[in-house]
């Protein structure tokens, strides 16, 4: 129970701690549409297989959509429910929609009275909560991202441009140009720098109906490049974790970086 | 037979002054299915590399209904979505068109019609790509080569698609 609260509280920040191997996502219902303004609805959960709702839905507090002009706009819709989060949106312009749900935090733990303390939150909020005087104070700083793209009509890049904080992923192509049996070149970026040796795990869905992850690792070579070669069609969910000393926090010494991408691969 | 001799001379140099032609013929089957709907097709030339040097022609549905315009699955053309719709303004004038019933359908292209003027020589691959709403998706491929030299070749489609045949007429 007390993990399940722990993991619950994790997940409601959108810290993927390694302990919960848990896989956050967004699931778009197409990737690839046509028309002057189509809908298309997202699905956010947490879950062990890929891409089924169990056991927590993912928290939409970080929700941002980018449209193909750079802007941002409003998804509709929206809802919680017992294992997933929902929302619509309307592509009303022609291009390529960047769909993201953010976090960055603090955890804390402590010392009082000789009993361990914990405490989650942001640098205003540490300020005011954390004791200043706290014993054996332990401070980690997390960025995570967690994203999918659409793209209706032609594909555009106005959308796809590094934020330029945490880790992300940027496809040396179009995230929704991908087809079973070619190869896609990725560069992975730290703080928009590109950054050698970060780790990607991915895996195709539908795991419920296979008896392996079937996972593909991939690292990024010195110039931060990986390739992957799609070895069938399906919606794919890619994450890398890491950590550094850049924290924006001076009480804080290590900062986790998260990522996740969920692509929509096609039969050729 | 002069005419074909003449030609093969001086077409190596020069685009021949009369007309030459490609001649497609396209089979839509007819198909034993409970719910049955007219394919959406994609005819298009590819160059060596695999990019569209021409589109042919496309069928789809014109009409708007209460699930959206026509235009909403022709995405599901993957191949040709990707490789020229999404980049395309439709309609395109003496390209796109309706659906086609079950039947042969003989198309000609002209090299003076807009599809071949602009084709530059070399080897080129005729691609008819089908889908069909609650069915299958099926793409055929025929290869030729431009300036035309009398060829002809065919194809068959096992599924959303029937014999399909390419004659180039010099």
């Amino acid at each position: 129970m007390k993990r399940t609260l722990l993991l619950a509280a994790a997940i409601a920040l959108a810290i993927p701690f390694s302990a919960a191997a848990h896989k956050a996502w967004l699931r778009p219902s197409q990737t690839v549409l046509a028309g002057s303004d189509p809908w298309i609805t997202v699905d956010a959960a947490v879950s062990n297989d890929l891409f089924y709702f169990n056991p927590l839905p993912l928290r939409l507090d970080g929700l941002m959509v980018t449209a193909p002009d750079g802007s941002t706009v409003q998804p509709q819709n929206q809802a919680t429910g017992k294992f997933r989060s929902v929302f619509d949106l309307q592509l009303t312009q022609q291009g390529t929609y960047r769909i993201a749900v953010t976090s960055s935090g603090l955890a804390a733990t402590w010392e009082e009275d000789g009993k361990p303390r914990r405490w989650r939150g942001n640098a205003a909020s540490f300020e005011r909560e954390v004791p200043r005087d706290a014993k054996n104070l332990q401070v980690s700083q997390s960025v995570g991202r967690n994203e999918t793209f659409v793209t209706n009509g032609s594909p555009n890049y106005t959308a796809l441009k590094p934020v330029g904080e945490g880790l992300e992923l940027v496809a040396l192509g179009h995230p929704n140009d991908l087809f079973a049996g070619e190869e896609t070149r990725f560069r992975v970026l730290v703080d928009g720098k590109p950054a050698a040796g970060i780790e990607f795990e991915i895996v195709r869905g539908e795991t419920r109906y296979r008896n392996a992850q079937d996972e593909i690792r991939v690292s990024s070579d010195a110039n931060g490049e990986f390739a992957v070669t799609w070895p069938a069609a399906g919606m794919y969910w890619l994450e890398a974790t890491t950590s550094d000393d850049r924290t924006s926090v001076p009480q804080a010494r290590q900062r986790r970086l998260s990522y996740v991408a969920t692509l929509e691969v096609l039969p050729q | 037979m002069r005419a074909t001799v003449l030609f093969a001379v001086s077409g190596l140099l020069t685009l021949p002054a009369y007309a030459a032609e490609l001649q497609v013929n396209v089979e839509i089957p007819k198909l034993n299915v409970a719910e049955y709907h007219r394919p959406y097709v994609a005819i298009w030339i590819e160059d060596g590399g695999q990019k569209v040097a021409a589109n042919l022609a496309v069928w789809y549905q014109q009409r708007d209904t209460a699930e959206g315009h026509g235009t909403k699955w022709l995405p599901d053309l993957r191949q040709w979505w990707r490789k020229s719709g999404r980049n395309l303004q439709l309609p395109v004038d003496g390209v796109t068109g309706p659906t086609r019933p079950v039947g042969q359908h003989a198309l000609k292209f002209g090299s003076s019609q807009p599809q071949l003027r602009n084709l530059p020589a070399g080897d080129y691959t005729l691609v008819v790509e089908a889908v069909r709403e609650v069915g299958g998706r099926e793409l055929v491929k025929i290869p030729f080569s431009w300036p035309a030299k009398a060829q002809s070749a065919s194809a068959q489609g096992s599924t959303e698609l029937g014999t399909v045949t390419l004659a180039v007429k010099p």
